[in-house]
This record gives structure tokens, sequence and C-alpha cells, in this order.
């Protein structure tokens, strides 16, 4: 579904992502893991389309991508931010913000399509004419999570979705990540600094380090602890120490 | 089902309500919990009280007035107050009350013209500017500098010395001054609203830039602009009253304040109501607008929660 | 004693009447390290701030007994605040680009605590902020004495917070999410850091987290707050018997590596846990 060759952003003298490539099977899940500045998020940011200086090339099912997208582009993959507080704009209600991919991309019936969208996220109707501010971290994130959803893509890319929350709702929130992706087969790229969380939801992770790739593995491999990288042996390390 | 009295939602209730039926619910119930807010503040009340009392006056003026402004009366010029002229008469025997009247609706005018022209100019200039970047941000920039870096009561004389001296050239006069603020607010709070995920979110739409722009940046520079426009109201009234006092505005015999104050200032140490009661017409307005701003800047601020 | 909370509430007035963020919490604190854990809005922060009286001014608190080492908080003036702040008990938050002032270099923050407390001439005083630096494991402390905040990475900038607070020798040091900002491996390090100064300087600790596991790891007790009071009180190394139904819970719903479940056992709070 998604194949990655030698990507590389560069952020002025920096190069911040340094010829990385991997590829996702259609309806499966990918994790990148790494510390903050490995150039994770970056490489979420330039598949996306939000960074348009990269170079290299990105496939979505076998067609190459060009830094410019158009709107069908969006249609297919979305993406859900980090930052519950910063991803919902704070004068525009749920509804509204629901609303906003339905309008642009000229999808009847909104209404129904939102209610449904409320519903598949475990959200009750009631919080539809709510503000932001008026709702719990973890319900700003369902109604990200709602929003990405709403043009009906394949693909979601995932920038530490679960970071910023409680980790009683970072556990509700995964699970309706996996729900999802099981009833609407969807293709996931998950990234975050959390080594269980990775593990949890992709049964395929890469480890970065300094913007590169260093090592790609199977979750199985990771926990039976058959890695190869010092790096992903440290991360390993790191998570198995408080267990 | 029986609904008493008792049980009927007020209307209060409806705006307070934790779980909105529609949108215009939810923002009705947004604007009364922000009224809530502006209404502890007592010398913001004060403010608005006392704006919305001139703006009032302004508008009945004709209701108001017992007397034609422009009547003349010589033989009764330079009155004191009295039961038949409140504030006494001018220096042609003209009502001093009435011709504040009127003038409330020259000055207030004039103020109210300026900011219709200037305030959305100002937005949509520091908006693109802001989200568009590169040449367009440089370009727009420079000419905004150009514009600031005129003093505003010297580019109104120059004009009006082009022009006929009047309310519209001092209107365009004070205009032309007043916007680059404004787009230099909007600008600023455009270039951090970019980088909001909010913002990446409605990118990741495919909507285009002017739909962004329009819908989801330019509303949430509105606070900040609002709170500015009611703290410049008090400067615009003063050099709208400064042109008239320089005879460059309103012209006589019109009743703005500021012309007012120009034609009696000799009268100042004996027939003092004469010149006064223009000159705190104009404080009174001015110290309005800043209490009112400063209370909307306490509500509406982002950084206080707003 | 070095810390003796009875019975402490905290409320903050709104328009619909007094909301209590803290309700009846009550714990001593020898010199020992004790983690108080909590989701947000349980109340941590703020029953660790209350010993220094370092809550919003409209906070309205009351408790029995609220003191540091004897001395009564609840009814101390601001001067004797002052006295226990920085000198006998300080405190690191959690990301130094937010509580480092920008426009002094670390050597020159650090200097300036030694010499609030202390006394002593500009030269002794950076001189005593060098040797602090090289105490909090920095490799190269002359260089980054004269470095300033933003040329620093999240962790140095930790261990010159870190620094900073142990300048004037307090008794007691009180870290609010000091490691939440930082990658695992700096964690790691800034953690076992405090630990072993602590041990050391035969000080208290308490550490405030969200973090059970990493706050069972490197505490002796370890305090579980829900909702505004302390559910569970329990030894570290007893935290996998934990009773509380809030604790097995939040235990239960973390990925874990080594042991892999299809679906996170989701927490159901009993509102009789509120009631207590």
């Amino acid at each position: 579904m998604i194949q990655v060759d030698g990507l590389r952003v560069r952020f002025g003298a920096n190069e911040v992502v340094r010829g990385v490539s991997f590829g996702v099977p259609t309806g499966g899940s990918f994790g990148l893991v790494g510390e903050s500045g490995s150039g994770k998020s970056t490489i979420l940011r330039a598949i996306s389309g939000l960074n348009p200086d990269w170079t290299g090339e990105i496939r979505v099912n076998d067609a190459a991508l060009a830094p410019k997208r158009g709107r069908d582009f969006y249609r297919r993959v979305q993406m859900v931010f980090q930052d519950p507080y910063g991803s919902l704009h704070p004068r525009q209600t749920v509804d509204r913000a629901l609303s906003e991919p339905l309008i642009v991309h000229g999808l009847g019936d909104r209404e129904a399509r939102i209610l449904r969208a409320l519903q598949d996220v475990a959200l009750p109707a009631s919080v539809g004419f709510r503000y932001p501010h008026q709702l719990s971290g973890g319900q700003r994130q369902r109604v990200a999570i709602a929003r990405a959803l709403m043009a009906e893509p394949e693909v979601l890319l995932l920038d530490e979705p679960t970071s910023a929350l409680d980790v009683s709702v970072q556990a509700e929130v995964l699970n309706l990540l996996r729900d999802l992706q099981d009833r609407r087969r969807l293709t996931y790229i998950l990234v975050s600094h959390n080594l269980a969380v990775v593990a949890h939801l992709c049964p395929a992770l890469g480890v970065m380090q300094g913007g590169e790739l260093v090592e790609t593995l199977g979750a199985d491999d990771l926990r039976a602890g058959r890695v190869r990288h010092p790096h992903t042996a440290e991360l390993r390390a790191l998570s198995v120490e408080l267990e | 089902m029986d609904v008493s009295p008792a049980s009927q939602p007020t209307l209060r209730d409806w705006l307070l309500s934790e779980t909105p039926g529609s949108r215009r619910q939810a923002a009705w119930g947004r604007r009364y919990r922000l009224w809530l807010q502006f209404r502890r503040n007592t010398l913001a009340m004060a403010g608005l009280s006392i704006a919305v009392l001139l703006i009032l006056a302004a508008v009945f003026a004709p209701l108001l007035a017992n007397h034609d402004p422009s009547v003349q009366d010589l033989a009764h010029r330079l009155g004191r107050p009295s039961a038949e002229h409140w504030l006494g008469t001018d220096e042609l025997g003209r009502d001093v009350y009435s011709r504040l009247l009127y003038g409330g609706r020259i000055t207030l005018g004039m103020v109210v013209a300026v900011v219709i022209l200037v305030a959305p100019v100002g937005l949509a200039v520091g908006c693109v500017a802001g989200y568009a970047g590169g040449i367009w941000d440089r370009l727009l920039m420079r000419v905004t500098d150009v514009f600031l870096a005129f003093p505003r009561l010297i580019l109104a004389l120059a004009f009006v010395a082009a022009l006929k001296p009047g309310v519209t050239s001092a209107v365009a006069a004070i205009a032309l001054t007043a916007w680059p603020p404004y787009a230099r607010l909007a600008r600023a709070e455009t270039l951090s609203l970019r980088r909001a995920d909010f913002i990446a979110a409605v990118r990741l739409t495919g909507a285009s830039a002017g739909r962004i722009v329009l819908r989801h940046v330019a509303p949430l520079c509105l606070p900040s602009l609002v709170v500015r426009v009611t703290l410049d109201m008090s400067s615009i009234i003063l050099t709208a009253a400064g042109l008239g006092f320089l005879g460059m505005g309103a012209q006589p015999p019109s009743p703005e304040w500021g012309t007012m104050i120009a034609s009696a200032r000799r009268f100042i140490l004996d027939q003092w109501w004469v010149p006064t009661a223009p000159g705190l017409a104009i404080f009174a307005a001015s110290l309005a607008f800043n209490l009112l701003g400063d209370g909307l800047r306490d509500v509406l601020d982002p950084k206080q929660g707003g | 004693m070095l810390a003796e909370i009875a019975n402490l509430r905290i409320a903050f007035p709104t328009p619909s009447g007094e909301a209590e963020a803290v309700r009846g919490v009550s714990f001593t604190l020898g010199q020992e390290k004790l983690g108080i854990v909590g989701e947000s809005g349980s109340g941590k922060s703020l029953t660790a701030r209350s010993l220094l009286k370092l809550v919003p001014q409209h906070a309205l608190i009351s408790a029995d007994r609220l003191a540091f080492d004897g001395i009564d908080v609840l009814r101390a003036g601001e001067r004797q605040m002052r006295q226990i702040r920085g000198k006998r008990a300080g405190l690191i938050l959690q990301d130094p680009k937010y509580s480092l002032n920008p426009v002094m270099t670390a050597g020159e923050q650090i200097a300036e605590a030694w010499r609030t407390h202390k006394g002593g001439s500009r030269r002794v005083a950076l001189q005593a902020a060098t040797d602090l630096l090289e105490q909090v494991r920095i490799r190269e402390p002359a260089r980054v004495a004269r470095a300033y905040p933003h040329e620093l990475s999240g962790g140095m900038g930790q261990r010159v917070m870190i620094a900073m607070m142990l300048a004037p020798d307090p008794e007691l040091l009180i870290a609010d999410e000091p490691t939440s900002a930082l990658d695992a491996t700096v964690q790691a390090e800034i953690l076992r850091l405090i630990e072993d100064l602590v041990s050391r300087r035969g000080m208290g600790l308490i550490l405030i987290s969200h973090d059970l596991p990493l706050v069972g790891h490197f505490c002796d007790r370890v305090a579980v707050m829900y909702a505004g009071r302390i559910v569970e009180e329990l030894a570290a190394g007893a935290l996998a018997r934990a009773q509380h139904p809030y604790t097995r819970g939040l235990l239960g719903c973390m990925p874990a590596l080594l042991h892999p479940k299809s679906r996170l056992p989701v927490m159901v709070r009993d509102p009789d846990w509120l009631a207590h």
C-alpha cells in the first residue's frame, strides 16, 4: 500500500531524515519508534503532504506522489496529531469541525454522517455542539480521529496519538484504533517514542535514530529480544526495565 | 406530560446548557458566558454604559434636542445654563446642549466610518501577508510600513490641503493612517496560528488557502482586533476632534465637538461652559472606549483563557 | 518528620460553588523517597506544592496539620515561607525550557541560587556553581556554566535545574514530573541522578508522576491519588500486590512489551472511589 524509498528531508543545513526506506502492506500497521529529534514525525509530515520539501520516492497504492497533493490524495490519506488540545479549532464546535472535510470534499448527508462518526468513536451525540475546551483530552482525541475518518480514508498517519493522554485514556484510544482498523481495513503508520505502545498496535516496526532507520523488525522478534542494532536493544531494555 | 412553569427551561438555562443542541445554541452560550465574565468588571461596565449612552444620544438627537442647533439668537449669546438652555448658549446664541447632541452624530459618525473602513482592510492585509508568507508578506508589509511612517495629523493636514476641508477628507485622512497597526496585529496572530495542528488538519482536508484564511484563521484574529479597535476609538475621536479644532475637519457652522471648541476657545475664562461642554464630551467618549476596550481585552485575550 | 500533612483540603471558588481539588489527603515523610502517582486532575501537584505554599492565590487551603519540619506552613507568613522555599526545600518542574531564566547563563543562575541562601562573593558562587554542575554529572561543567538555557538539551537543562535547587543544600526535594518532557534514555539517567544525590545528601524526596512503574522503580513508598484523595499507599516493592482496583487498573491498562494483550483492559471507574 505504502512504499517509501530513500526519503530525505532537509531543514536548512540539517539533514533530518537520511535515506529512509520501508513498506506497509494494505490493512497493515507499521510503527516508527525513536527518541525526539530522530526524524520519525518528519517522515509522517512528508508522507501526509504537510511538508513538500523532500527527495526520494513515496508511493501510495503504487502511484508515486508529487510534493503537492490533490484533493483526492487527502481523501485517501489522513493524519491524527499528538496534542489533543491543539488539533481542534478552539472556536469551532465538534459538529463544525467534523463537517469541514465533508464540505471541502462535497459530501452530502452531513448530519447523518456526523452522527455516525461520533458513534464510531464511541462519543455520545450530546458532545456534538460542544467546544473543544468543554471536552476532556480523551474526548478531543476521539473527535480528532472521527475527523480524520470523515472522508473515509484508506490510510491513517498517527503522530504520537496517545502520548499526551492519561494511561487509562490511552488504553481506550488504542483499543478504538485497533477496532477501527479491523472494521474499516485501514492501513496505519504509527509514530511514537513509547516502544510498548508501538509493539502493541503494530506487527512490524522501524527504529529511528538521528534521521536514519537503523533497524526494521517484527514485534515478535522485538519481544523475544532478537534485535540487531544496539539502539533497538537500548530502547527495548529501558521499556522492559519498567514493566 | 405536564410541564409546570417551574420546570420550563429559562433562556439562561438554554444558554448555559452543557449539551447544546445546535451550533447556534453553542455560539450564543459562549457569548453569554463571555458577557457574564465581562459584567463582573465594574469599570468596564461603566465604560460600556457611557459609550452606549453617548451613542444613543447621538442616534436620538432629533428627539432629545429641545432647540434647533443652527438657529442663532444674537440677543442671547453666551448665556449661562438655564432652564431654557440647559448648557447655555454659544457665541452666536445657539443652544449648546442641542449642538452637543448633533455634534455627537458627526464625531461618533466619523469614528464609526473610520473603523468600518480600516478594520476589514487591516485584517485582510495582515492575514494574507501572514499566511502567504514569502514575497507577498514582504510586499504587503513594506506597504504597511510606508503608511505607518506618516504621523496622523500631518497627513490629514496635507490631505485636506489638497482636497476640500470637511468630514469626508478628515475620515479618509484618518483611515489612511489608522489601518497599519491592524494589519500588523493580524499578521502576528496569523503567523503563530499558521503552525497550529488544527490548521494543519484543515490543510489535510485539501481546503484552499483562501478558505483556510477566511474561515479558520481570520475568525481567531478577531478578538484581539476588536480589543484594539475599541482602544483606538478614543484616539480616533481625539484625532477627529483635533482636525475639527484646526479647522481641517468638520467646518463651522457644523456642531462637531472639536469645531465647537475651536470657535469658542477664546471664551474659556469668562464663559467657560461654552468650550468646556464639548471638551467634556470628548473626554467622556475617550474614557468610555478605553475602559470598554480594557474590559474586552480581559475577557477576550487568549492568554487569559478567553 | 520532614513533612506532615493531615486532612489537607484545597478548593477553588467557581461561579457554581467550590470545586474541591484535594479532599482530605494525609501522609508523612521522613528521610525517604515518596512517589505520588495520579492522572491529570488527581490533585498530586497541588498536594506537594501546598507544602511550600505555592498554590494559586485564589485557592482555599485548609488542613488539620500542614507542617514542614515542625513549622506550621498553614499559618506561616510570607517571610517565614521564604526561609523554607529554596533554602530548605527545593522544587524541580517539568520543562527546563520554562523554568530556567532565558537571559542568564546556567552558571549565573546556579550562582544566584547559591548566593541568595549562602551569601559570599560572586567568584565563590560561580566556582560553587561549576562544582555543582560536576556533581550533576555534566561532563564539561565550565563550558555549560557559560551556556544559555536555549543552548542546552532537555536533559542538560534538567541537570542545571537540579544543580540550582541543590545549591542551598536543602533537606527536601519536590520533583514535579521532572522527566515527563524527556526521552526514555535521558529519563532514566536523570532519575538515577536524583536518586543518588538524594541518598548521598540524606534528603527527602517527593516525586510526582503519572507513571506508576517509573515511580515504583525509583521510590521507597508510593501514594496513588485519584480525584483528590489517596486511594492507596504502599511500599514500592509491593506494587504488584496492590489491593485497590484503581491501582490495579492503572497497572493493568498499560501495554507491556513482554506481556502482549490483544485488547488492553479498560479502567471502569467506580463512583465508590469518590466517596471512599
